[in-house]
């Protein structure tokens, strides 16, 4: 295992642990498209770049998007929510 | 059961694990050996043999086209799953708050926002189709090729708002997109068959090596799974985008 191997595997140890431990929704999505970077980049790095290029599409992009829209979707409901039993 | 007696079972437990797969771990081969031969006879034999470069391509839509079949109307299925299950959502809304629905006026984002918008879309979707068109040659292909085209849209959600998404996209062509992607799979595999050989057997000439007009059937198909990810991701999007934006419209 090379150097530049051994270290991008820490890093995704890292960004794991990472997003495990955000335990504020909207910042976990934020902490996993990071975490989907450090994925592409191992993948690069252990010389797979087709799903380096899906990862960073589909990991780094789309699932958080998706994971901000829900929870920006919820927090209007429970507003409205709040709202109409106040009236 | 009090937190002493919890604490004992879980460091039992969690020690029992590690065991397991420390065990596990010995028996695993070195670091970067591979055993199988498939691998080696198939990266020995598909140049040659398929007229390709990249011989995952050749795996995955060629040697393994049935597997990639299936696994391709997953997504369909899944992307059709979720559309519909936001979909029934939003009638309601529309239902019960049709009357509260406001005009109001979103934040228009800057001009210098939207011009780097622009000039992102068009690299985007230049090096998304490069993808898609490229699978024999280089790396990526249908599905990665269709996950980079559907960032266009992301972009353009990010760097302008719903309103510009909404009048660039035409949804019900997104739908047909989406079907007629799908769909040439399985028509490619018929197509095949009706030209005397069996279901996704690549009887188109093969061209040769390095032409990224190689490899026969795998572009054919290629060409269908880019189009149905990108119309099954942007369909997502819209669709989710179209739960927030009601909403807020309706606050």
């Amino acid at each position: 295992m090379s150097v530049l191997q051994a270290v991008v595997l820490l890093l995704v140890a890292c960004g794991g642990a990472g997003v495990v431990l955000t335990r504020e929704p909207s910042r976990q999505a934020l902490v996993a498209s990071l975490n989907g970077l450090l994925l592409t980049l191992m993948f690069v790095v252990f010389q797979a770049p087709d799903v380096a290029l899906s990862e960073l599409a589909v990991g780094t992009a789309a699932v958080p998007l998706m994971i901000l829209l829900a929870l920006s979707k919820t927090r209007i409901e429970a507003r409205r929510t709040n709202h109409k039993d106040s009236q | 059961m009090r937190p002493r007696q919890r604490a004992i079972v879980a460091l039992l437990g969690g020690a029992l694990l590690a065991g397991f797969l420390w065990w596990g771990a010995l028996g695993l081969p070195s670091f970067g050996a591979y055993a199988g031969p498939y691998g080696d006879v198939v990266n020995a034999a598909a140049p040659a043999d398929r007229q390709v470069q990249n011989v995952v391509t050749a795996i995955n839509f060629d040697y393994r086209a049935l597997d990639t079949l299936g696994e391709e109307y997953i997504l369909f299925a899944a992307v059709a799953a979720a559309a519909l299950l936001l979909r029934r959502v939003r009638t309601e809304r529309q239902e019960s708050d049709a009357a509260s629905v406001s005009e109001s006026e979103p934040n228009q984002p800057s001009e210098a926002l939207h011009a780097w918008g622009l000039a992102m879309v068009a690299c985007t979707l230049l090096f998304g189709v490069y993808m898609v068109v490229h699978a024999v040659t280089s790396p990526g292909g249908g599905f990665q090729g269709g996950c980079v085209l559907a960032s266009a849209w992301v972009v353009v959600f990010l760097t302008g708002d719903t309103r510009l998404l909404h009048r660039v996209t035409n949804q019900n062509l997104v739908q047909l997109a989406e079907a007629v992607g799908a769909g040439a799979y399985a028509a490619t595999g018929l197509a095949m068959v009706a030209l005397g050989g069996v279901f996704l057997q690549d009887l188109l000439p093969n061209g040769s090596l390095g032409s990224p007009l190689a490899g026969g059937m795998m572009l054919v198909i290629n060409a269908g799974v880019g189009l149905e990810v990108t119309a099954g991701f942007v369909l997502i999007l819209l669709e989710f985008l179209h739960q927030t934006s009601e909403t807020l419209e309706g606050r």
